[in-house]
């Protein structure tokens, strides 16, 4: 049995005992509301950032808020070993590791035309046999147009379409291509850059730095890219007035085989910059040839096995680490949050929008 | 050394305040690196993993130890009311301190991630991967969390009013110097 209370502070020490414990409280209730960012509303977080992707494209319950449209893939990755030298991941080794893939556009609306944007998008998760995984979502263009999340933010604000006219406010976007020159060698390279009519016939950029660790510790910055085997010839053109020509296209060539990529690694040298996706590297750059990508299935995004797929460029295996490159961690923070609420959809989850059937005609 | 009946024992005490710490710690990371888009997020979800893991191990121990060594009993003088929230607020503590970390483990085995407490320590799933499922715990893990941090609050504000007002004891009892009017330390 503890003391007796007839040791209860005296009634002229309460008041400074109470304000001591409901300042206590206060104080531990203000740092966790501060660390949650409830009292700096100008913070950029996920949830700001996916809401903006919201507030450009709309939202369609279910989907994802960026690279909405896409198809599931699946096939494998034949290592040739070449890259072990820099990299002790097991993906690396001699050897096949099985892989799960999305296709996509960039964009929040699922019902999108595919020659609406240059762009197209290869996600892949590669399953090693120690089942460490490494997670990658590479677009179609050598350069990102800006590093910085900040800079995202602002650039998907000023390319936010107007309520009066449907389309961004021309002013802005001028305003926010003045404002970020880091923003030219992406818009040179949008200059000349078409749609294609395949996802098969493309090349794909990590266009995020990476870190790659040898089995020694040695540290070694890299990009990646996958390059297509297939070119355009092989296709078929696009029928007139069809908006969803590249699933079909990859169905037709699929139908006829599997369709390949080889994996190639540049090492960077030393003083290349590792945290500016908005700077290619130069060309001369040491490349090697790590193997080749083999895709051989494609399932509707709805029903197959990357609709549950987080493409965070931050799930890496050993031997693979993120870089300085601020995106990245942004990246990782706003998929987990654009998951969590397409995750929320599918379980129905209390004040989440409905999931809608696809309608017959989008605008 | 004999222990003393009106103290917590030794291991229960440095396990509580070991503990606490890592709770707070792991309550602020939480909060903190969902809020953030910086290199921050990287790194402290990175943090988030181990040290969540390393809380259920200490759990564990701790319920072991608190078996085997029952605590104080509460002063005798104590409203009834008092002592059932106090005996209601140790177990929901227990309960939440050992669900958390299981449900954020069990959210990214649902998710479908590989759950890596480093560059290759990884730990099996233990839940069947499935949208809903990761949907369910994911939003839980963030309940249970606000509902520990909110019991957290009534915790310390109890331990104070004991301690400060009351000076029953029962603050010292879980500290390592007796209440100053206390008897003297064996
Ligand atoms: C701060 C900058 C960025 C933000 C906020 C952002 C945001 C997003 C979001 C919210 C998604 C949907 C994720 C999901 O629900 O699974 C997404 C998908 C994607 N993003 Fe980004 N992104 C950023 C930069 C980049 C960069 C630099 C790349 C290029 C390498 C990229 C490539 C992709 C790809 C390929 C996908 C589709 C993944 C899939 O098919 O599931 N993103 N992005
Ligand atoms: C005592 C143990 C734990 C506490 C107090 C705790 C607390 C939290 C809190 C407060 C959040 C933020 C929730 C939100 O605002 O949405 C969070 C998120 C998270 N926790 Fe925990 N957690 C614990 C254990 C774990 C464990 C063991 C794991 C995994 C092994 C884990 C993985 C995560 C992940 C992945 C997130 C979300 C990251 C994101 O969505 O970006 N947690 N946790
Ligand atoms: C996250 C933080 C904390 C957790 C999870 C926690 C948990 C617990 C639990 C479960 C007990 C019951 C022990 C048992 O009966 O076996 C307990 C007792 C106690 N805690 Fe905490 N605690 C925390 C923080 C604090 C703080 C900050 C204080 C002081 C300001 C405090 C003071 C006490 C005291 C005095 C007792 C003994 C109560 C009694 O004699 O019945 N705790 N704590």
């Amino acid at each position: 049995m503890r003391d007796s209370p007839t040791t209860s502070a005296p009634p002229h020490h309460r008041i400074g005992a109470w304000l001591l414990i409901g300042g206590t409280v206060l104080t531990t209730a203000g740092v966790f509301a501060y660390a949650g960012g409830w009292l700096t509303p100008g913070r950029l977080t996920p949830e700001r950032l996916v809401n903006q992707l919201q507030d450009n494209a709309g939202t369609f319950a279910g989907f994802r808020r960026n690279h909405a449209k896409g198809v599931c893939v699946s096939g494998w990755f034949d290592s040739n070993g070449a890259a072990q030298a820099y990299s002790a991941a097991q993906v690396f080794a001699r050897g096949r590791t099985p892989v799960e893939g999305r296709f996509a556009i960039p964009g929040g609306n699922p019902y999108a035309a595919d020659s609406s944007v240059p762009i197209r998008s290869m996600a892949l998760r590669f399953t090693q046999a120690n089942g460490q995984q490494w997670r990658t979502g590479m677009n179609s263009m050598p350069v990102f147009a800006v590093g910085t999340p900040g800079a995202f933010f602002a650039q998907l604000q000023a390319t936010q379409p107007t309520a009066a006219t449907g389309k961004p406010d021309p002013a802005k976007v001028a305003a926010f291509f003045a404002a970020h020159p880091e923003t030219g060698p992406f818009r040179a390279w949008a200059k000349t850059a078409k749609p294609s009519a395949s996802y098969a016939t493309e090349s794909y950029w990590s266009l995020n730095a990476f870190v790659f660790t040898d089995a020694h510790g040695k540290r070694q910055a890299v990009r990646w890219r996958m390059v297509p085997e297939a070119t355009a010839a092989d296709g078929v053109a696009p029928k007139a007035g069809d908006a969803d020509y590249l699933a079909s296209d990859l169905g037709l060539r699929l139908a006829q085989g599997p369709q390949r990529w080889k994996l190639q690694i540049t090492l960077a040298n030393p003083g290349d910059p590792t945290n500016d996706a908005s700077k290619a590297w130069p060309d001369d750059r040491r490349t090697i040839d790590a193997g080749t990508l083999v895709l051989e299935r494609t399932q509707p995004q709805d029903s197959g096995g990357c609709r549950d797929i987080n493409f965070d460029p931050l799930v890496l295996p050993d031997g693979i680490a993120g870089s300085d490159d601020p995106l990245l961690a942004a990246r990782s923070a706003a998929y987990a949050n654009s998951y969590l609420r397409r995750t929320s959809e599918e379980a129905h989850w209390p004040g989440t929008p409905a999931i809608r059937p696809q309608p017959e005609h989008q605008p | 050394m004999r222990s003393d009946p009106k103290m917590f024992v030794p291991v229960a005490r440095v396990l509580h305040w070991l503990l606490a710490a890592m709770i707070l710690t792991m309550l602020l990371v939480g909060i903190g690196m969902v809020a953030s888009v910086s290199a921050r997020h990287d790194w402290l979800v990175g943090f988030h993993k181990p040290l969540g893991i390393a809380i259920l191990l200490l759990v564990v121990v701790r319920m072991v130890v608190r078996w085997r060594n029952p605590p104080p009993a509460l002063p005798a003088d104590l409203p009834v009311l008092q002592k059932l929230a106090a005996f209601a607020s140790h177990w929901l503590l227990y309960l939440l301190m050992l669900a958390l970390p299981l449900v954020g483990w069990a959210m990214l085995s649902a998710g479908g991630y590989p759950i890596m407490l480093g560059t290759s320590l990884r730990l099996p799933p233990i839940f069947p991967v499935g949208a809903v499922g990761f949907a369910v715990l994911r939003h839980l893990h963030t309940w249970l969390a606000l509902l520990l941090f909110v019991t957290f609050l009534a915790h310390m504000a109890a331990a104070l009013y004991h301690g400060l007002i009351r000076r029953d004891g029962v603050l010292s009892s879980m500290t390592w110097r007796r209440d100053a009017r206390g008897t003297a330390d064996d």
